[in-house]
């Protein structure tokens, strides 16, 4: 592959505090293809939360990096997560986004599956031999590799890939952390927020968990924030990043804005007072008051290797994207929420999503067009080769707003799309 | 509002479009009356659903839309800056519903938006709320459903619809 052959994709060197990244990452056609090979066909991709297929028969459709997944909850109520192809000729089997079926009929010569995916008829059977509806290969194929952690559901194209609980590394405890917030469970709102941003995928990974850029970036937002003070809270400041192992990252750090789980603002009443002082004291009788802290009044931008975001901040949103090119990606994002929260703290948390978040927001209009003016910087990547990503190297505990996250991720890109370091370059990462 | 004709509420509508496409719109907000709402549903939600308890693109309630108005008049406010150009068709108008005090509208618009060099267009229905103050309309309710599948190529909706 071209790609190997070319200048290195990161400039190392923790003794001088250099981390750079080649702009050209962002918009070679040849690294865009050696990624589908490198990350997305040896990672765990998100494909959706177990709660958004509540009853038997429910289903989605879906596209996971580039393939139509059918994500069903069978019959018997277990998940499923179907490659989305007939086994006879190829077509798409199920062509709704979503809805409740007992049976998949294929339109193009009729043939019927289980919400399974296993065969149960197709026309003519007589001209097919006894026991053909029996072959495991007259089933529509489940996708290589499919498992959940706390109704994360997430598939694998690699056969071999270890295990999603291992995979998640350090972010496992997150995630964690941010479950806990419910003993009941916790369920996507409807609605789903897909749009899609002029730039390379990776530019969204950084920005995602990106604390350097909120000041500038988002300046507008936080007027508004400051405008009505009743929007502020008075909790604590600051926090730090961390690497989680395998390309994770978070953000762990306090802010001023109200937090549905559970940081009062008095914007919110008096009734807002007693329902977040109920599920703060919730939390405290089940976890104790250091990790309930953490939980309620600590904001979380997580980060999983290589395209899901679960942000816990002034709501919680899960958000996955997908490169459909070198400069264009699509990204889904949903509202994540309690299961036994009031309709009160419902309509607060929504309120406050929308306020920041989503392509309708206050702030992720102003993130795109960032995104999207690097895409039309890096068409300089010929003269003006590098990003540089260093703030906060060598530091002990690099804060929020560092760039340790962003080394995370790269790190583990490099490592996957290049495992033998180019020899003859000196301070190449390996 | 009985005496009232679609062609008195289309010169409504046209001048709605045209403040917006000049970017008047500290002007276009004074056709909200101080319990509006503007609103964006995501697409995939029905036409009546509730910003309470589903996840829209945009929920404004008065505030909100001042605020939006406000943010989108700075330099700050990136995405919009410099502001796009737009061009608004605003056609099949039709009154649904009427009493004394309000009406129901329906019209379908077609949303150009220009900005370095990229054409994007906006489509869709838009379901208004009208009410007068004895002079003018005034806008209780604006619901945009977009006709499109999701946001895309467009990403944004960085623009008031």
């Amino acid at each position: 592959m071209n790609a190997d052959n070319a200048q290195p994709a990161l400039l190392v060197d923790p003794a001088q505090r250099i981390f750079k990244v080649a702009r050209r990452n962002f918009v070679d056609p040849e690294i865009y293809e050696a990624e589908k090979e490198r990350i997305f066909d040896r990672c765990w991709l998100y494909l959706g939360h177990s709660s958004e297929l509540p009853k038997p028969g429910d289903f989605i459709s879906r596209v996971v990096a580039g393939r139509s997944i059918l994500f069903t909850r069978d019959s018997k109520g277990q998940l499923r997560a179907l490659m989305n192809t007939c086994p006879h000729r190829g077509a798409q089997v199920c062509r709704e986004r979503k809805g409740n079926a007992k049976s998949f009929q294929c339109f193009y010569h009729g043939w019927v599956f289980g919400s399974d995916g296993k065969l149960r008829s197709q026309p003519g059977e007589d001209s097919y031999p006894e026991g053909f509806k029996d072959r495991e290969t007259s089933n529509m194929q489940a996708a290589p590799r499919f498992e959940t952690y706390r109704d994360f559901n997430f598939v694998s194209f690699d056969r071999n890939i270890i295990p999603l609980v291992d995979y998640l590394a350090g972010a496992r405890e997150y995630l964690d952390v941010i479950c806990d917030q419910t003993d009941a469970g916790m369920s996507i709102v409807a609605g789903s927020q897909e749009y899609s941003i002029r730039a390379n995928w990776k530019l969204l990974t950084e920005n995602s968990i990106d604390g350097y850029h909120a000041a500038t970036t988002h300046a507008s937002y936080f007027d508004i924030l400051m405008n009505t003070t009743d929007n502020l809270s008075t909790g604590r400041m600051g926090g730090f990043g961390h690497d989680l192992g395998n390309g994770h990252a978070v953000l762990e750090y306090g802010a001023p804005w109200g937090r549905p789980v559970a940081q009062w603002i008095p914007g919110w009443g008096e009734a807002g007072k007693s329902e977040i002082g109920r599920q703060y004291d919730k939390l405290l009788e089940r976890f104790g008051k250091e990790r309930a802290d953490r939980i309620a009044l600590m904001n979380r931008n997580l980060f999983i290797f290589p395209n899901l975001v679960v942000n816990d901040i002034m709501a919680l949103t899960v958000r996955t994207y997908f490169p459909m090119a070198p400069d264009y990606m699509v990204i889904n994002a949903w509202a994540l929420a309690p299961n036994d929260e009031t309709s009160w703290a419902r309509k607060y948390r929504l309120n406050n999503f929308l306020e920041f978040l989503g392509p309708g927001g206050f702030a992720t209009p102003d993130d795109a067009e960032a995104l999207e003016h690097c895409q039309r910087g890096f068409k300089n990547s010929k003269e003006a080769q590098w990003n540089d990503i260093s703030k906060g190297m060598g530091k002990d505990k690099p804060s929020y707003n560092d760039e340790l996250q962003m080394r995370a991720f790269w790190t583990q890109w490099n490592r996957q799309m290049f495992p033998t370091p180019i020899p003859q370059i000196k301070g190449v990462a390996a | 509002m009985h005496s009232v004709s679609r062609s008195d509420v289309e010169d409504f509508l046209f001048a709605e479009a045209d403040l917006l496409d000049r970017w008047r719109l500290p002007e276009w907000l004074t056709l909200f009356t101080d319990d509006a709402k503007y609103e964006v549903p995501c697409t995939d939600l029905p036409p009546d659903a509730s910003p309470d308890s589903s996840l829209f693109y945009i929920a404004d309630d008065r505030i909100r839309l001042g605020e939006r108005v406000k943010r989108l008049m700075k330099r700050t406010a990136h995405a919009e800056f410099p502001h796009s150009k737009t061009s608004r068709i605003v056609g099949n108008v039709r009154i649904r519903a009427r009493t004394d005090q309000e009406m129901e509208v329906s019209c379908v618009f077609h949303t150009l938006r220009t900005k370095d060099g990229t054409t994007d267009l906006y489509f869709g229905t838009s379901n208004y709320r009208l009410t007068t103050n004895g002079e003018d309309f005034l806008i209780r309710e604006k619901r945009c459903l977009l006709g499109s599948e999701g946001l895309r190529p467009h990403g944004r909706i960085s623009i008031v619809l």
